[in-house]
């Protein structure tokens, strides 16, 4: 690694081993690559600096994926709602989406992503959403109307176990847990 | 936000002294933490004064080592809680912050702590050990930081799964672990076969089996001859023959025959633990069984998504294939059982599996008849290139062109493309397979004419050295005659070497066809289509020859055979491996650029999941079914009588009854016979057929009772979703998922479902310490809790039945009967309240 990733404090690595699913070249990595986004003259100090929206969706791992804004929100701690992140926040989302990360994390953190307007359950408006960023902006590919209903009642037939209309966490983490390859594919690599 | 502020205030400290962290670190404690060491400490103290005073007051020091001992596994227990804690810190979904804080604390606490545990001698022994654990801990992060730094070609991996998605990718990840047992296969060969041989063996030239006959020589270094692993490439430590039986070499007196035979069975023996380990670790990931049907839309809906995908393009296609899967599973569910002319359907799925069953017999035929065809050539004199590699060219031309054959007759079937997927998997295999075993059958023709020709040879060979000896004899009569020069010396046609030279060919004309056809398949089509779009009447890239995309089965299934190959060449070519490793490192390389460079991401991107142990189970069967012949040939051929490492044995394993009687003590070789009598043997097999029997019952047994609770299971949730429909009740359990919401911008962005809470809070009869818990841990503005929800503002009444809001709502009802749907907090927002019957 670079002259960059020495800047990185010693004990902040051990703890950050400690803390995430990431391995020392993971973090070593992500450190480089989070400080290549900074503009210059703060990269001397990549460890407090954040990084706005707009520059981690520049990433190549992020650029084409659909939830790219739910999952700067759900990772950002910036207190004013620009979803700008920190190196902490950064290093947060590659352990959750990294490849060691148990279902556990994983579900609950893919649970937050997909819930829209994060009152704490899957509803109608949130699935409508859901299926919208998965068939992509094509007019082409859009469902209808009815097939979108369709979809969400077959949906809440299966995995709404309450019957409230809604999903919430225990009921969405029950029916990931039985998913084959959902672990395999809730990764994000840098 | 204690949490957040700390975390800032830690931040500027880094900042301005990066030097002393351990202080900022001290300096930035949050509140609660040093409350708490505090805490500790005056514990501690006091426990001090405690022992100091019991130890004066009273002289009884049992009890004070009791009490003493008491506190001590009270704090061990805390110590070992804090360990715990932070073993398992990372999963935990906590924002770095929290989790860092929390760290640092409980670090602390086990550091100081950790000291002041084990008394007397065991205090140092105890210390000992946990500096030792530490250490342990330490090492086996940074070990495995360095395995994960040895796997080799992540980013180029990477770089494709970002391209491709996850599927693709899996083939390089197959190809990958590929690699990795060729190479140890390779190591074992290598170090404990050829090396041994080339170092301390017989050099060349020194015998008739290591030396090119006569008639041979002139042509023996011409290319055209090496090519076709004749010549000195025929005679070198690459093949069998040129392995010599003497039973020890060297001054190591290394036992070269018996470690011949002994590699090439744990070359085997590796390759099936090897692949069967990875199998079931495979199945162990996938603890869920993925033919659980009850949830096909979830799962399309929350996990169709491949993260890994980064390019936009493939990101297009994504899209399209969930849209698709989306409105396909939206009609099955509409007309699951629609059916359309039945009959024309099953003629035309009869037609497609008799043609391609005719398709596969002619292969097989052909092949056999090259294969008979290749030998009268082999005893022709000059023939010319193609006629030497006929057999090897058709049966390359064979697994280019059926496939392609079959998809268009598979097009007649109509099945749905998962299912088509697999027929076409299938019957490839079928006809990989039985090409194999044809050209197995043949060779095992080829050898069994060799075997009688060597009678013959043998005689001739006998004859020529008795005639040697006399007429040297009769010339000088001294002691010692000239030795006849081994290139001179009459000799078997060598039927191992034959074999191995076959598979050696087989597989050089796999990798060239494999990379002709990638060259020219992907490459140049690629090159045309990109070039010639500019003057071309139609839309290349779009319309007909476009470019290719990425055959996933047929390559793994490429793969798997060629391994079936080694498998079965290695015993008779050990540098079939050698061959393979290169092959399987260059065609990483190569396949890598191909597919970045030429090839488009699939129409229907669909993920890796569960195939990887679908390869795993072929690789399995190859394996088997390669063990085969081999055991065949090692159990019941008896080997060339001037060529190998067990020439002059009756069979090749007699090696090893050779070695235990030899080398032994009298005992083992007694043992062993009494181990190796059939009296013994068949009861071994009984026994063990009766232990698969009773496994397998086991297994049916746990099988039949997972079904059972899965129905249970099922029952429950029809039970619970009857129960619902008809009673509404605040599960405690959602109410302690509602715990779990960002609070922050829960309460910013949300007034309105703040509102809500408070409509209902009147509703909701739980006991008091639930709910103020759950308001107060929502940060909502309903933290009044019941006093807020007491005086609900005017507006609630308009939409709501008053004497809802004015029931007392004591604790001692468990729910309020005949509501038709559960009012649980914060959900239901903006829905009118009127439905509640008064």
């Amino acid at each position: 690694m670079g002259g960059s990733a020495s800047l990185l404090p010693r004990e902040a690595l051990g703890e950050y081993q400690e803390l995430t699913f990431l391995t020392k070249q993971e973090i070593l990595l992500a450190y480089k690559r989070f400080s290549e986004l900074l503009p210059k003259e703060e990269r001397e100090n990549a460890c407090s600096a954040r990084v706005p929206k707009s520059q981690i969706l520049t990433l190549p791992e992020l650029r084409a994926n659909p939830f790219q804004h739910r999952i700067c929100r759900v990772f950002s701690t910036s207190g004013n709602g620009d979803d700008s992140m920190s190196f902490e926040d950064f290093l947060d989302m590659l352990s959750v989406f990294s490849d060691s990360a148990t279902l556990d994390i994983k579900s609950h953190y893919a649970f937050r992503i997909f819930d829209f307007d994060e009152d704490g359950t899957l509803d109608r408006s949130d699935l409508e959403k859901l299926v919208d960023c998965l068939t992509g902006q094509g007019e082409e590919s859009r469902l209808s109307n009815a097939e979108m209903e369709q979809l969400i009642q077959n949906i809440l037939e299966e995995s709404d176990i309450d019957k409230d209309g809604t999903i919430n966490l225990s009921e969405f983490q029950h029916v990931i847990s039985r998913s084959p390859d959902f672990v395999s594919s809730f990764k994000i690599v840098l | 936000s204690n949490g957040k502020k700390a975390g800032e205030e830690r931040r500027r400290q880094r900042e301005r002294g990066k030097k002393a962290p351990t202080k900022d670190q001290k300096e930035s404690e949050n509140e609660g933490r040093r409350t708490n060491k505090k805490g500790k400490e005056g514990e501690n103290k006091q426990k001090k004064d405690r022992k100091t005073s019991t130890s004066s007051a009273s002289s009884n020091s049992s009890e004070e080592e009791s009490l003493a001992e008491e506190e001590l596994a009270m704090l061990m227990e805390q110590v070992e809680q804090k360990k715990k804690l932070i073993s398992t810190m990372r999963n935990k979904p906590w924002r770095m912050v929290k989790k860092l804080s929390v760290l640092r604390e409980a670090q602390a606490f086990v550091e100081k702590f950790e000291g002041a545990l084990g008394k007397g001698k065991g205090k140092k022994l105890y210390a000992y050990k946990m500096m030792m654990a530490k250490k342990w801990v330490k090492f086996k992060r940074d070990f495995d930081n360095f395995k994960t730094q040895c796997i080799p070609w992540e980013m180029k991996i990477k770089e494709v799964e970002s391209h491709f998605g996850s599927s693709v990718a899996s083939y390089f990840i197959f190809l990958r672990w590929m690699y990795g047992v060729n190479l140890v296969l390779f190591g074992l060969i290598f170090g404990l076969v050829i090396i041994p041989e080339v170092l301390m063996g017989m050099p060349y030239g020194s015998m008739p089996r290591k030396t090119v006959p006569r008639a041979e020589q002139a042509t023996a270094m011409d290319f055209s001859v090496l090519w076709d692993f004749e010549g000195y490439i025929k005679y070198s430590a690459l093949f069998y023959g040129y392995y010599n039986n003497q039973r020890t070499i060297g001054w190591l007196k290394y036992r070269l025959p018996m470690a011949y035979f002994m590699v090439g069975i744990s070359v085997f023996g590796y390759s099936l633990m090897v692949v069967i380990r990875s199998m079931a670790r495979n199945a162990n990931e996938n603890t869920a069984d993925g033919d659980d049907d009850n949830f096909i839309f979830s799962w399309k809906m929350f996990t169709s998504w491949d993260y890994l995908i980064g390019n936009p393009e493939t990101a297009d296609n994504k899209f399209a294939s969930i849209t698709t899967s989306f409105k396909e599973s939206i009609v099955d569910e509409q007309e699951s059982n629609k059916d359309e002319n039945i009959h024309l359907r099953r003629f035309l799925r009869v037609l497609a599996n008799v043609l391609i069953i005719c398709c596969l017999c002619g292969s097989g035929y052909l092949i056999y008849f090259v294969v008979k065809r290749s030998q009268t050539f082999s005893k022709m004199q000059n023939v010319g290139w193609y006629e030497r590699n006929e057999v090897e060219i058709v049966m390359s031309l064979l697994g280019m062109f059926c496939p392609p054959l079959f998809e268009t007759i598979a097009a007649l079937e109509n099945y749905h493309p998962r299912i088509g997927l697999k027929w076409q998997l299938g019957r490839i295999f079928a006809l990989f397979l039985g090409n194999l075993y044809t050209f197995l059958l043949a060779l095992m023709d080829d050898v069994n004419e060799k075997l009688a020709e060597e009678d013959v040879v043998k005689n001739i060979t006998r004859w020529t050295l008795l005639g040697h000896h006399n007429s040297s004899a009769g010339n000088g009569s001294t002691a010692t005659p000239p030795p006849l020069d081994p290139a001179d010396v009459p000799r078997g046609p060598c039927w191992e070497t034959t074999v191995g030279i076959e598979f050696v060919r087989l597989t050089v004309s796999d990798i060239l066809v494999t990379y002709i056809t990638i060259l020219v398949g992907d490459f140049i089509r690629a090159c045309f289509v990109r070039f010639m779009n500019y003057c071309w009447c139609w839309d290349l890239e779009a319309g007909f020859p476009s470019y290719a995309e990425f055959d996933i089965s047929g390559n793994v299934l490429g793969l798997v055979f060629n391994q079936g190959m080694i498998w079965m060449g290695s015993f008779y070519a050990p540098g079939l491996v050698g061959i393979n490793v290169l092959r399987l490192l260059t065609s990483m390389y190569f396949q890598c650029w191909a597919v970045m460079s030429s090839n488009v991401p699939h129409e229907r991107v669909f993920k890796a999941s569960k195939s990887n142990n679908f390869y795993m189970g072929l690789l399995l069967l190859i394996l088997f079914l390669s063990l085969l012949p081999v055991a065949y040939t090692i159990m019941s051929l008896p080997p060339s009588f001037d060529c190998g490492p067990f020439s002059g044995k009756k069979r090749m394993y007699e090696v090893i009854q050779e070695t235990i009687e030899l080398d032994f003590p009298l005992f083992v070789a007694k043992i062993f016979s009494y181990v190796a009598n059939p009296g013994l043997i068949i009861p071994a097999i009984l026994l063990m057929v009766l232990a698969i029997y009773y496994l397998n019952a086991v297994a049916e047994a746990y099988q039949r009772a997972n079904a059972e609770l899965k129905k249970k299971m099922q029952m429950q949730r029809e039970e619970e979703k009857n129960k619902r429909n008809n009673k509404a009740s605040t599960n405690p359990a959602l109410q302690d998922l509602e715990d779990l919401l960002t609070p922050s911008t829960k309460s910013e962005s949300h007034p309105k479902q703040a509102e809500d809470k408070k409509i209902e809070s009147p509703n909701k009869t739980s006991p008091v310490g639930k709910e103020g818990r759950a308001a107060a841990l929502d940060g909502s503005p309903t933290t009044g809790g019941r006093g807020a929800a007491f005086t609900p503002p005017p507006h609630v009444f308009v939409t709501q039945p008053p004497t809802l809001g004015l029931r007392p709502p004591y604790p001692g009802q468990p729910r309020p009967r005949g509501h038709p749907m559960g009012p649980v907090p914060g959900r239901g927002r903006g829905q009118p309240r009127c439905s509640y019957p008064a």
